[in-house]
């Protein structure tokens, strides 16, 4: 005897819906909802796949579709099924999802996740039931309602120059290359039926081989929307919706996909991550004096390394074991033609790392001399690229180096190496650390191995400069 | 309702209580062998029943039913 | 340990990474793309998962579907995509989903600037989303701190089911320190009971914030509330500086509390006696430890914040009109020097007006 009965996919009592019915589904009469939700069941009890598939109910009529289905499930917010999919698959590819959507989800509030779902390929599918009408709420208009259809929100009927045209949505995904299999199927009769039958399956198959994004459009009923009895309901489906939503296979590359769209993914293994990240790993510390703490401002115009030169100060700093922080000019400062930094290395705790008066100051252009000179605290060291401003600042005031760091870059190979010439110039100002230990760290921190012998070229000149003077 | 069904022919076993009345099932009957109760179930539906022959087993109306467990098709 | 030197934004990706988080999901926005930048690198590299999502709502709607799943997960962005984020953070909360976002905040209203403030308090502490929910909300002040966070964070999210935030600013992203890399553990949370994995053990579970009964999900929102209190006696994290013996005590967090810590040993060698009171969880708010040093109604407290007067209030609620408790805010990327801040001090110790500069 052969038994046609209900899928064990089903929930055998919908013990979630509560209330006195509880092996009845909590759509009205003649809905289309049940008959996609059984096909959908018996594909899964077909395939063996009930532990291991994970349904996300939708806003919408079908928001209780977790009520029925006898496996994993998710309620997500309208129009964001196919996002929360994305997440569940990526977290585990051998699970088999399904995002079950009604019309306004999928192809209004929810058009983006939709499309973007579809072409990122995403190994999931996507079962869009189309009934034209938004029936949760209370029958207004769908972005699928038909022109010419009557709905709450369109009372005199849909109007093209005034609502603009059903969306169609089986034909825009099959525009997708990542897509892999698009069909439209409907269930105004028994015909229709054993089509879409065959296309839930296909489409869950498709996903547990690993063959991609699936998407079916089952174009469906809202006999209480639509305000018709249910036999009329299917009629007007078969009449009329499919005039407007051809039916057939959009796309189909099923055949060539066979698991090519697995998206492997590992668990956490501390292990693998202490020695990616290197936490065990011995530390370049090599701990030397700091004689006072530095409050650098480091100014002049983009490009001229004025942000990597307060890097590798803060990486010295760093490696000699002293509290650092760097921090690039950002919000109202980055105005009036300067790229700045502020660099602190200090014996203490660093409170603020925006230096307000820095002791320690660079200036590679007029504006940036002109800008930060009067905040620099009195007897501070100020170093200016006098090959490029030609303007001195107090030195009653301050403690002064005029060098020219651009021309001597250039004589040292390139005028790039500037900002070096300019750290060898403040670490001899300031006596900050030893030349040897700024040289061995720079050998560390270029990332460019090629243009090691440069910098330490460049550092010395600038270093000689404040020493001897040449 | 006529319950009494030869067990070596197909036949169908619709469950009133679970019925909605949507007709469905007795607009894809081929045979026409499904009727609507004078009766009300109680969810208030006239409920759909089996006349008692001559199904064939194409269970159409299953499918056509939109509810879950409201019919079953036997077929020998 | 290996100290690295790393900008406060990619700490965030390092300190997730450590703590076991599988997956990202984000969206360009300056000031946090930084975030976005290290994670396309790093997960991948480490056999996570990586999307740029096609919005920050498609974002924290994928984080609930890989939370759902009980994997640890996060998604990060700057204000505007914040706000764009709360309808996903409402649902995340009320389906009790541990997750990790990071909000790194910058200028505002409306599309703002990209510069630092402190103006999402608001939307962030007390809610943002609809319904009843908080977000455990921890406020890193320094590099190895948006890292150190980041992970317990992950914890917090475990441990209570409930989403965890990390609200910076702009300047606590961008900069550059030192950066203890923490060891990687293995996560001591078993989300069988209620997560949906895709196989035979979790089949039966449901991830969902539905509650159709009215008596149903009132209850829902006590057991939340419930939950909530508990989080409030159990979790709250602060920094004192000097306050016990201050006459000011001046609250701050983030990139402010940097500039005022700066500034405490400077005026108490003016005489002025200030302290610190640094909330490191803005929600739960340190209200205990607020309401303790305002009892004996000796004391002034200042509020300090990147904006017109948020975290004030939860300040006033805690001392609870014992004593004076005052605002000086910066909007619009402008943060207070030190000097401004010891004006204002002296000012308010000595019963002065408060110059002009910033709200009060």
């Amino acid at each position: 005897m052969k038994t046609t009965t209900k899928a064990t996919a089903f929930y055998n009592v919908f013990e979630r819906k509560g209330g006195p019915h509880k092996e009845t589904t909590h759509y009205c009469p003649g809905c289309g909802h049940g008959n996609v939700h059984k096909m959908i069941a018996e594909a899964m009890d077909d395939l063996g796949i009930n532990d291991k598939t994970v349904f996300v109910s939708p806003v919408g009529c079908s928001v209780f579709g977790y009520y029925y289905f006898d496996c994993g499930n998710f309620q997500a917010a309208h129009g964001r099924a196919p996002a929360v999919a994305t997440g569940i698959k990526r977290a585990n590819p051998d699970s088999v999802v399904i995002s079950y959507q009604g019309d306004g989800d999928l192809a209004a509030i929810g058009t983006a996740e939709t499309l973007h779902a579809a072409n990122r390929g995403e190994n999931i599918t996507v079962f869009f039931v189309n009934n034209a009408i938004y029936g949760m709420t209370g029958g207004q208009m769908a972005p699928t309602t038909l022109i010419e259809q009557k709905t709450a929100t369109t009372p005199r009927g849909r109007v093209e120059s005034e609502h603009g045209n059903p969306i169609k949505m089986a034909e825009i995904i099959s525009t997708l290359p990542a897509a892999t299999y698009v069909e439209r199927v409907a269930i105004g009769n028994s015909k229709h039926i054993m089509k879409a039958r065959k296309a839930i399956r296909k489409a869950l198959k498709n996903q547990v081989e690993n063959r991609g994004y699936s998407f079916v459009e089952i174009l469906s009923v809202c006999p209480t929307g639509w305000k018709m009895d249910s036999p009329d309901a299917r009629d007007w489906l078969t009449d009329q919706m499919i005039e407007a939503f051809p039916l057939g296979v959009y796309k189909d590359e099923s055949s060539e996909r066979e698991d090519g769209w697995y998206r492997d993914v590992k668990p956490f293994v501390p292990a693998e991550l202490n020695k990616y990240f290197g936490v065990n790993a011995e530390a370049d510390v090599a701990p030397v004096d700091l004689k006072k703490d530095l409050f650098c401002k480091f100014a002049g115009f983009g490009g001229q390394g004025i942000l990597t030169m307060g890097l590798f100060l803060a990486q010295i700093g760093m490696r000699a074991d002293h509290n650092v922080s760097w921090i690039p000019a950002y919000g109202p400062e980055m105005r009036g033609g300067t790229a700045n930094c502020s660099v602190n290395v200090s014996n203490k705790r660093i409170g603020t790392p925006l230096v307000e008066r820095p002791n320690v100051m660079v200036a590679m252009n007029l504006p940036s001399l002109e800008m930060f000179e009067k905040d620099v605290v009195d007897g501070g060291v100020i170093l200016v690229d006098s090959g490029i401003v030609d303007k001195t600042p107090d030195t009653d005031r301050l403690d002064v180096v005029m060098i020219p760091a651009t021309e001597i870059a250039d004589e040292v190979g390139t005028p790039k190496v500037a900002n070096v010439v300019m750290l060898g110039a403040m670490i001899a100002a300031t006596d900050a650390y030893s030349l040897d230990f700024v040289s061995e760290t720079l050998k560390v921190v270029v990332k460019k191995k090629n243009l090691i012998d440069m910098n330490l070229a460049a550092l010395q000149r600038g270093y000689d400069f404040v020493k001897n003077g040449s | 309702m006529d319950t009494t069904v030869k067990k070596d022919s197909p036949f169908i076993e619709i469950t009133g209580e679970l019925c909605k009345g949507c007709k469905l099932c007795i607009d894809v009957c081929p045979k026409g062998v499904i009727a609507i109760s004078d009766q009300l179930n109680s969810s208030s539906y006239h409920p759909a029943y089996y006349v008692g022959a001559d199904c064939t087993g194409c269970t159409l109306c299953f499918y056509a039913c939109p509810e879950p467990a409201a019919i079953k098709v036997f077929k020998p | 340990m290996s100290r690295q030197f790393m900008k406060g934004n990619d700490a965030i990706v390092v300190g997730a990474l450590q703590a076991g988080c599988r997956a990202y999901y984000g969206y360009p926005i300056t000031p946090a793309s930084e975030i976005a930048h290290a994670a396309s690198l790093h997960f991948p590299a480490l056999g996570g998962t990586f999307i740029q999502a096609e919005s920050e709502v498609a974002a924290i709607n994928m984080v609930y579907g890989t939370a759902g799943m009980g994997i640890r997960t996060m998604t990060a962005s700057s204000s505007p995509g914040f706000s764009l984020k709360q309808e996903g953070m409402s649902y995340l909360a009320g389906a009790e989903l541990p997750c990790v976002v990071v909000n790194i905040q910058r200028g505002g209203p409306g599309l703002g600037n990209i510069a630092p403030e402190q103006a999402d308090y608001f939307q962030v502490v007390k809610g943002g989303g609809h319904g009843n929910y908080r977000l455990i909300t921890l406020a890193p002040n320094c590099a190895q701190e948006m890292c150190d966070l980041t992970s317990k964070a992950f914890d917090l999210a475990d441990k209570w089911r409930n989403p965890a935030c990390i609200l910076a600013d702009g300047f606590i992203g961008q900069m550059m320190e030192p950066v203890e890399v923490p060891e990687a553990k293995e996560i001591p949370f078993d989300h069988s009971d209620w997560c949906v994995r895709g196989d035979a053990e979790t089949h039966k579970n449901l991830v969902s914030s539905i509650v159709l009964e009215p008596e149903d999900l009132e209850a829902h929102n006590f057991k939340l509330h419930k939950k909530y209190l508990e989080i409030q006696e159990s979790e709250v994290l602060f920094e004192d500086y000097k306050t016990e013996d201050a006459d000011l005590v001046v609250v701050a967090y983030g990139i402010t509390s940097r500039v005022v810590y700066s500034t405490i040993d400077q005026a108490r060698e003016l005489g002025l006696k200030v302290g610190l009171l640094r909330p490191i969880t803005l929600w739960p708010f340190p209200s205990e430890k607020l309401a303790e040093l305002a009892a004996d109604g000796t004391k002034k407290f200042l509020s300090v914040e990147l904006s017109t007067g948020q975290m004030i209030e939860d300040v006033k609620l805690a001392v609870n009109g014992k004593c004076p408790v005052e605002l000086y805010g910066r909007c619009g990327g402008v943060v207070p020097g030190g000097e401004e801040l010891i004006q204002r001090y002296e000012e308010i110790m000595n019963g002065k007006p408060i110059s002009d500069g910033g709200v009060r």
